[in-house]
């Protein structure tokens, strides 16, 4: 029982890794930059939901929709008024942009009176439910993290496979210059995935936030996603995913298996590992340099 | 304009090009061993720290900067350093010894690390040294019995076989010394033909390869060497704190001396300097003038966060040659005046390169 219970946990607390893992993914894919900016984005989306519940009064679903809606907005500008600018400068500038992006995003939100500096619980509906499963207890904020998980990869799935939109953001992160050719708008999809990065990373900040808690350093946990997305490899979506479980797993059975410490390093041993071993992840394409 | 002719080989490779950079840096010398008169001990305190963070910023600015090899953990070589020197200086061991054992392991230490930077590259290297700078941490939080644990460690005057540096003073000569050194070393070798195959490394890896540059030799030279000064730097810093603790060497330490090079100006020594007394005298002057903003912005606690992340940004954005490449504009506008045009430094339009194989 006790193996299913933190199979759960593991579970669950992998489809977060693997949702802000995704956010990398796909800015990677679009823009062949690595966003540091991710973790903050997340916070931001659950202060957005905060913010719209208790002070705006929104009801949930309304609530959770609008912070989504806004997230997806506020990436899109970060990518316009920023990124843009400086795209085709060395992969690493845009690194150290991301984290002032980061920075700021963090310092920001300590600006607001009241909110920014507490901590504070979302009122959710299903807070502090259990279903009881023959033996096991089940957490309900728990199964939710699951299943919307679920339902979001099928609905990106969708997107990527059927949608016009989707295909052609695979065609420009294949290759730029020539889905420019084809009259692809590159630099309005890039934005587009930014705003669907943020998006996503906001949603796992609401599904985060019930079970931790909104404050202003919760982005921080975005550090433990880079090494979900370079387990699965920096340039798959579903092996962002994967990549997150097996964070999340690995850092549920260290923390009770082993000795106390390996479960906060569990996913960078991990991850150490992975690049010495595969270094282009489970998923990854083979990357050759050509001259 | 100075126009400068050269009459021997010599005069290419030497570290003063004309008489103005013999007269310049000599006052810049002098002024710092005059300095601990002119200072209150405040600021020479203030001081010494930028010292200690120019070395630390040497040292990954010859990582970053000059070999192209980006580290997100440099802070745990800052950290072993640290450990080390506070462990061995604890047991009685004279300064010059643990500082070369500090230099030492973390030199060692930055080879072990080293060695996967010869598989993976760019952004995989970047995760590569962040993973490891939260192990380091974490065995610093963890083995209680030598580092004493969350708790962290009190440390010793430093001991120069037998000759206790008591005042502030005294150390703060050390440090200057210290950094003369590094920095003097840093000069050298980058003239040498090694600094020459880090630039050519940094350049382009394949053509640096097929001049007969052994990639794996000299990327993990470069990480050995500035983990070295890391180690250094980690050491002298433990000593001016006089207590360490693993927190001092996390994350958000690796990245500002990330931060301090690419705003002092990446892939110049001055930049390092210029970093390093950016990220010593920010927090002054944030000090300074949150007084005067309203209460709100002055008093929270992340108003540091957004000037360092927004002066971060300003800087990729608008001026990527960092402090330096700022200095370097407007000294060119004042010795060609009236003739400096706006394109003389453009930006060189680079297309977005990409590393799929496509």
């Amino acid at each position: 029982m006790q193996f299913f219970q933190l199979l759960i946990s593991g579970v669950a607390q992998g489809c977060i890794y693997g949702l802000i893992a995704l956010g990398f993914v796909l800015i990677y894919k679009a823009t062949e930059t690595v966003s540091f900016a991710q973790g903050e984005l997340m916070m931001l989306g659950a202060f957005g939901g905060l913010v719209a519940m208790t002070m705006l009064g929104m009801p949930y679903w309304l609530a959770i929709l609008s912070a989504v809606i806004a997230m997806a907005l506020v990436g899109a500008l970060i990518e316009m008024a920023v990124i843009r600018p400086i795209l085709g400068q060395p992969a690493f500038s845009i690194v150290m942009l991301t984290i002032g992006v980061g920075y700021v995003a963090r310092g920001l939100i300590t600006m607001i009176p009241n909110i920014g500096t507490d901590t504070q619980a979302l009122p959710v509906p299903y807070k502090d439910e259990i279903w009881k499963l023959g033996g096991l207890i089940l957490n309900v904020e728990h199964m939710v993290v699951i299943a919307a998980t679920g339902v979001l990869c099928v609905l990106l799935f969708a997107l990527f496979r059927y949608s016009k939109l989707g295909i052609a953001m695979q065609a420009a992160s294949q290759n730029q210059l020539a889905a420019y050719y084809m009259g692809i708008p590159v630099k309005r999809l890039n934005s587009i995935a930014w705003a669907l990065a943020a998006a996503v990373a906001s949603i796992a900040g609401l599904l985060l936030a019930p079970i931790t808690f909104v404050h202003a350093n919760m982005g921080f946990i975005g550090l433990k996603a880079f090494p979900a997305a370079v387990v699965g490899g920096f340039g798959s979506l579903p092996g962002a995913i994967v990549g997150g479980l097996v964070i999340g797993l690995v850092e549920a059975f260290s923390g009770f298996y082993l000795p106390d410490g390996f479960k906060d390093t569990a996913a960078y041993i991990v991850v150490l590992v992975m690049l010495m071993v595969r270094p282009n992840g489970l998923f990854g394409e083979k990357l050759r340099k050509k001259v | 304009m100075r126009f400068i002719f050269k009459t021997e080989y010599a005069q290419d490779i030497g570290l003063a090009k004309h008489e103005g950079h013999v007269f310049w840096y000599s006052v810049l010398v002098l002024s710092l061993v005059a300095a601990p008169w002119l200072f209150t001990e405040y600021w020479l305190a203030q001081l010494t720290f930028v010292l200690i963070y120019s070395i630390a910023a040497l040292g990954i600015m010859l990582l970053a900067g000059f070999t192209g090899l980006f580290s997100l953990g440099h802070a745990a070589f800052l950290g072993v350093g640290a450990y080390t020197q506070a462990v061995l200086t604890n047991m009685g061991v004279p300064f010059p010894v643990a500082l070369a054992c500090a230099a030492g392991l973390s030199a060692a230490v930055g080879l072990v690390v080293g060695l996967p930077a010869l598989r993976v590259k760019g952004i995989y290297l970047g995760m590569a040294t962040l993973a490891f700078g939260f192990i380091v941490e974490e065995v610093l939080a963890r083995w209680e019995s030598v580092t004493g644990g969350n708790a962290g460690i009190h440390l010793k005057k430093p001991n120069v076989f037998g000759w206790v540096l008591e005042t502030e003073i005294q150390f703060y000569f050390l440090c200057l010394l210290l950094t003369v050194v590094s920095t003097l070393g840093i000069l050298n070798l980058l003239r040498s033909p090694t600094g020459r195959a880090f630039v050519a490394i940094r350049d382009s890896e394949i053509s640096a390869q097929s001049m007969g540059i052994h990639l794996a030799q000299y990327k993990t030279m470069s990480f050995a060497i500035s983990a070295a000064l890391a180690g250094v730097a980690g050491a002298l810093y433990a000593h001016k704190l006089q207590f360490i603790s693993p927190d001092q060497f996390n994350i958000l330490q690796s990245i500002d001396l990330l931060l301090m090079i690419v705003i002092g100006g990446l892939g110049s020594v001055h930049g390092a300097f210029l970093g390093a007394i950016f990220l010593i005298t920010m927090p002054q002057l944030i000090a300074m003038f949150k007084d005067y903003l309203p209460a709100v912005v002055g008093q929270a606690p992340g108003l540091q966060g957004v000037v360092y992340g927004a002066v971060l940004i300003a800087f990729v954005l608008f001026e990527p040659m960092g402090l330096y490449g700022r200095w370097l504009k407007v000294r060119t506008y004042f010795e060609v005046f009236p003739f400096y045009r706006k394109g003389m430094f453009k930006r060189q339009k680079s297309f977005q390169k990409s590393d799929r194989l496509k």
